[in-house]
């Protein structure tokens, strides 16, 4: 029982603690705290209590606001308590408000005034106590307050002082790095300091500046060698040593530093070769602090250049740990193997048993490593054990935060690794099935576009089979009780897609099932969303199919629910449904070709095709296009000046517009940005794409009403878009004939496409087919040859092409940033040669599209700006408003196309009428040769059992 | 980075909560009941280590130990070394805590709690370990109670309070 001098504690509280404690339910305790609270409330605001009996009342509000309960009427007593001259009351004080507040909380600048004079204080008890709330309480706005005392104090005589000096002064810096920046070199100088304590101390400043920025500090791993060599040698005091080893945590922290100072330094590297070795050797291996040093060094080896001998040490040290009956040391042994075997992948093969052992072992904690190491070690030979172990495990747990993370994974590496079709789509079934909410819906794109696409067996005949084995494994799934939204997204889709393609089902059954679907859901609208869309497909397939039509009951209860929906998207749907189901054969097949979810749809951002009607437009006196950017400073002055003094002013800043980087359109960039790797907006996208198409027609001939117009006309006009097309594209085609060209080329070398996503993955040896094929679906058969470039010069200028087509060949030069820039997950060393992850692809895409959109714009300010004339702008202002929004909308439309291949299709079979080709889109007969000898050149057999759990996981 | 310090006994009331980064009180007791959660469900004989990232947040993890009838966890990020996190626990409870109270006990730590605020200070500041050295984190915490008691003429617990404390 403690009961020296300064923490004392009256009758009360001891009291007040037992009574808590043994209070026999939350609710009793809750009372008593409560009654605390009043009691503390009423005293502690009576006059002249004896400084005692205040501290006393603090400590009993900590403790208070330690168990859940409020003590904020007591915060300004707390902060008075820092100004007492009494080191007792002055140390309870700060200890309450470091506990109590927060750095922007507003008392604290009550108390900045006193940590100033505390700081130099003479008495070093108070100045220590002053620093702990420096630590604690000081924000980026107060720093400056007392940044100039704790930088005296880096040179206080007692040790005890400057470390904790150190300390706050590190807390700055992570604070607000900029307004000690200048300052950093202190933690350089105070590692000379004489004091082993502060010069420890030192080391976590250091290792996070180092961190941050490793090549400042390559010089100092000379000194950071010296000081180990010398901590390990036993020179410093005996003091430091634990458990009969020199300072570890010294040891520890420096080794840390080493690691970083030595990734990928020869040169640094061989500096530490020796004292590492050492360590190895003289650590003691029985004590738990020794392994912990261990441990770093084998962190420490796994991270430097690589050295045949250090890693054999490692290994050994590896071996040790995983044969150890101890959790702890398994736990460190798999965490280090998974660091080692990126290095020395044949490590793992000597301890498969242990592994096994550990992945079948109680304890959560060390199961969830080794998924963590197989994850590591997965390649294409043992991905089919490796995510069946994963995906059970998933269904076993509960926390949700790790079954997000596992079925995350299990998609990775399935996406990364599948050996078949089958297989993938079963093993998506199966992660959607139990972790389907959790699942990132860009997830379930790739699965519906892959059974879409498939990817090219060996005839469209796997493809039908694949699909149908698909419909009906969902048929199945359907019969289950409550399955995940997104889940029930790609079921509708599949079904509505592929339901009736091989005639096993009728358009009732399917159609049954996709009614219960949207009843069964009814409150989720996007699944409504996604069924109602298939209902219309099958209709519009049984149509096309000169089958009667007979829309079951159900089926015409829920559209007349949905007609009037509160929600205008599922409203939309059931009115084109409706629609739909009036027209006859020819235009249904039109609009809803079967099978063409793959077809591109091409969209000309440009509106390029409008050209000839602007000119015509602008002969007969209208007024040319001005870009946003130029077109606000313009109208400002514009409300300034009169009319007379317009003319002039506006072609005058039209004209210097020219030259400016246009920041307007730069800084929507980003929001872009943002739209493509985050937002998959799965209702949505309907909206942007159906508005730009039916705007466009009628934005020239009345800028004005357009925007009130929009859907009304466009249903009719954007029929007429594709016989502008032509002229413009082939205007501009010319000179993006060369990329074109030496893109084809490099896709000749298949290394490329391996690494690209499933999706790309198609042979870029296909290329020139494909673009035939876009070429002809989008201009008709005539004239494809000339048309050819223009669908090139799209692709390789439009921000998005791999959203809207990934079969379209990336640069030589796309290809070469992809690998240079880093790697998002960590490499595998194991597969070197193998692809890389789907997120590459995606991630890269932005600075493509930053480009694209860039161009796209300088091309159509160019075309816009050409003509001279400029005249009053409130209409063009109207005009500029619309075709803006056009290019920001239709930009993140494209990018939604990515990852949402049904937003792709349903628009552009409801709405795009050059999508006619239907029948041929499967991939052909070479494309699917190429894709099985890589599967082959992968090593995989699908046929292969899982014979032997261990050759499997780790042959 | 040691991003808090927690004390529970078995039953999962806290005896002693540090947060070196500010957490609102309703979060910390969020956590606090969280972090409990797992505890007890922890079987016997495994390792002391939890992954907490889904109790706070990325890069983070989660070293326990027992000792009688407390729990002491610390929970850190990536830039720390587990077994040495179950060392400083080790340096806490057992070597600095024993010297202060000579078998320590749950009551102890209540009962003293701005002085195991102390010690914790001395130890670890701003989420670094600052202090290794059990004699020398003693030394400066007796330094600052015999200051203190020499500021203030205090009686000291009488014998029967400490009596039934120990139980």
């Amino acid at each position: 029982m403690g009961s020296q001098g300064g923490f004392y504690q009256s009758k009360e509280f001891l009291d007040l603690v037992k009574s808590i404690g043994e209070a026999r339910s939350k609710a009793e305790e809750d009372r008593i705290v409560l009654n605390e609270i009043e009691t503390l409330k009423r005293r502690i605001s009576e006059p002249d209590i004896p400084k005692r009996k205040m501290k006393e009342y603090i400590i009993r509000l900590v403790y208070i606001e330690m168990l859940g309960h409020d003590a904020s009427f007591g915060y300004i007593h707390a902060v008075k308590m820092t100004h007492d001259d009494s080191l007792l009351v002055k140390r309870t004080g700060y200890l309450a408000v470091t506990l109590f507040l927060n750095e922007d909380h507003d008392l604290i600048i009550l108390i900045v005034n006193t940590i100033q004079k505390d700081l130099k204080s003479d008495n070093y008890l108070v100045v220590c106590a002053a620093l702990n709330a420096v630590c604690k309480l000081i924000n980026e706005e107060t720093i400056p307050a007392v940044l100039p005392q704790v930088m005296e104090l880096l040179a206080h005589p007692k040790e005890a002082v400057r470390k904790k000096a150190i300390m706050a002064l590190h807390r700055f810096y992570q604070k607000s790095p900029s307004s000690v920046s200048h300052l950093v070199s202190n933690f350089r100088k105070r590692l000379c300091d004489n004091d082993p304590g502060v010069m420890g101390a030192t080391l976590c400043p250091l290792f996070e500046l180092i961190a941050r920025d490793v090549n400042s500090y390559k010089d100092l791993v000379i000194s950071f060698v010296s000081i180990l060599k010398q901590v390990a040698e036993r020179r410093l005091s005996k003091a430091y040593d634990y458990h009969q080893m020199p300072a570890p945590f010294i040891q520890i922290k420096l080794l840390k530093i080493l690691a970083l100072l030595g990734s990928g330094d020869k040169q640094a590297s061989e500096n530490m070769y020796t004292v590492v070795g050492d360590i190895f050797r003289k650590c003691d291996s029985s004590s738990n602090i020794g392994n912990a040093v261990l441990y770093e060094c084998i962190c420490c080896v796994s991270s430097i250049y690589p050295n045949p001998k250090l890693l054999e040490s490692a290994a050994d040290v590896i071996s040790r740990f995983l044969k150890s009956d101890s959790h702890n040391l398994k736990y460190m042994g798999i965490d280090a193997l998974g660091r080692l075997i990126k290095i020395s992948p044949e490590i793992a093969e000597q301890h498969q048993l242990a592994v096994i052992d550990c992945l079948e072992d109680p304890d959560d904690t060390l199961k969830r490593k080794t998924f963590e190491l197989l994850y590591k070690m997965t390649k294409s030979t043992n991905v089919e054990v490796i995510v069946d172990r994963m995906i059970d495990y998933m269904i076993s747990i509960n926390d949700n935060h790790y079954k997000t993370e596992i079925a995350s994974r299990c998609v990775e590496l399935a996406e990364q690794f599948a050996p078949s079709n089958q297989w993938f789509i079963q093993t998506m079934n199966r992660v959607f099935e139990h972790a389907g909410d959790l699942v990132n819906i860009k997830v379930a794109h790739n699965l519906m576009r892959l059974i879409a696409e498939g990817f090219g067996e060996d005839d469209d005949n796997a493809d039908t089979k694949l699909r149908s084995s698909a419909v009906e494994s969902y048929l199945r799934i359907l019969g289950e009780p409550k399955l995940p939204s997104v889940f029930l997204q790609v079921i509708c889709w599949v079904l509505g897609e592929y339901g009736t393609a091989d005639g096993m089902f009728s358009a009732s059954d399917i159609t049954g099932k996709l009614c219960d679907v949207a009843e069964a859901y009814s409150n989720d609208e996007t699944v409504k969303a996604y069924a109602t869309t298939a209902l219309m497909k099958i209709y519009a397939f049984e149509i096309a199919a000169w089958r009667k039509v007979d829309m079951l009951p159900e089926c015409q209860s829920l559209m007349e629910e949905l007609l009037a929906s509160h929600s205008t998207d599922l409203q939309q749907r059931a009115y084109e449904l409706q629609a739909v189901i009036g027209l006859d054969a020819h235009a249904v097949a039109c609009i809803m070709p079967s099978d063409a979810s793959c077809e591109d749809i091409e969209v000309d951002r440009d509106l390029s095709f409008l050209n000839d009607y602007i000119q015509e437009a602008i002969e007969k006196g209208a007024q040319p296009y001005i870009p946003e950017s130029e077109r606000s400073g313009m109208l400002n002055i514009s409300n300034f000046r009169n009319q007379d003094h317009h003319e002039a002013s506006s072609h005058g800043l039209r004209f210097e517009a020219y030259e400016l980087p246009k920041p307007a359109v730069q800084s929507r960039i980003p929001q872009t940005l943002i739209a493509s790797t985050e937002i998959v907006p799965v209702p949505e996208p309907m909206y942007p794409r159906e508005s730009y198409q039916t705007t466009m027609p009628s934005i020239p001939s009345d800028a004005g009403s357009a925007e009130l117009k929009l859907r009304l006309e466009g249903v009719q006009k954007k029929w007429g878009r594709s016989t502008y097309t032509p002229a413009t594209s082939t205007s501009n085609s010319t000179s993006q004939k060369t990329v074109n060209g030496t893109s084809q080329g490099d896709g000749a070398s298949t290394v490329s496409s391996m690494r690209e996503t499933y999706d790309s993955r198609k042979p870029q040896v296909e290329v020139s087919h494909e673009k035939q094929k876009l070429a002809a679906s989008l201009f008709g058969g005539s004239s494809k040859t000339e048309k050819r470039p223009a669908t090139g010069h799209k692709a390789a200028k439009a921000s998005s092409h791999v959203v809207e087509k990934s079969h379209v060949p990336k640069s030589s030069m796309e290809v070469a940033s992809e690998k240079a820039a880093p790697a998002q997950q960590p490499p595998d060393l194991l597969d070197l040669g193998e692809p890389t992850a789907t997120s590459t692809a995606l991630q890269l895409d932005p600075f493509k599209q930053l480009e694209g959109l860039l161009d796209a714009t300088e091309v159509a300010s160019a075309v816009n700006g050409a003509p001279a004339a400029s005249r009053s702008p409130d209409i063009m202002a109207l005009y500029a408003d619309t075709a803006a929004g056009i290019h920001n909308k239709n930009d993140a439309d494209l990018l939604s196309g990515l990852s949402n291949p049904s937003v792709t299709n349903m628009p552009g079979t409801t709405a795009m009428p050059q999508v006619t080709q239907s029948s041929s889109k499967g991939p052909n007969p070479k494309d699917s040769l190429e894709k099985d000898a890589l599967v082959r050149q992968m090593g995989v057999n699908p046929s292969s059992q899982n014979p032997n759990l261990f050759k499997d996981l780790l042959g | 980075m040691i991003k808090a310090v927690m004390v529970m006994n078995t039953q999962g009331k806290p005896r002693l909560a540090k947060f070196f980064d500010y957490l609102p009180v309703e979060k910390q007791q969020e956590l606090i009941r969280r972090v409990f959660g797992v505890l007890c469900s922890r079987p016997e004989n495994v390792s002391n280590f939890i992954e907490a990232e889904s109790i706070f947040g990325p890069d983070s993890r989660l070293v326990y130990n027992h000792f009688a009838t407390l729990y002491f966890v610390v929970v850190f990020d990536s830039s720390e070394n587990e077994l040495a996190m179950l060392d400083y626990i080790q340096l806490l409870g057992q070597q600095t805590l024993e010297r202060c109270f000579k078998n320590v006990c749950e009551l102890d730590i209540v009962f003293n709690y701005s002085k195991i605020h102390t010690i914790l200070d001395e130890i670890i500041l701003g989420g670094q370990v600052l202090e290794t050295r059990s004699t020398e984190i003693m030394r400066a915490v007796e330094e600052i109670s015999k200051l203190e008691a020499a500021t203030n003429a205090i009686s000291f617990i009488p014998k029967s309070a400490s009596s039934w404390l120990s139980r």
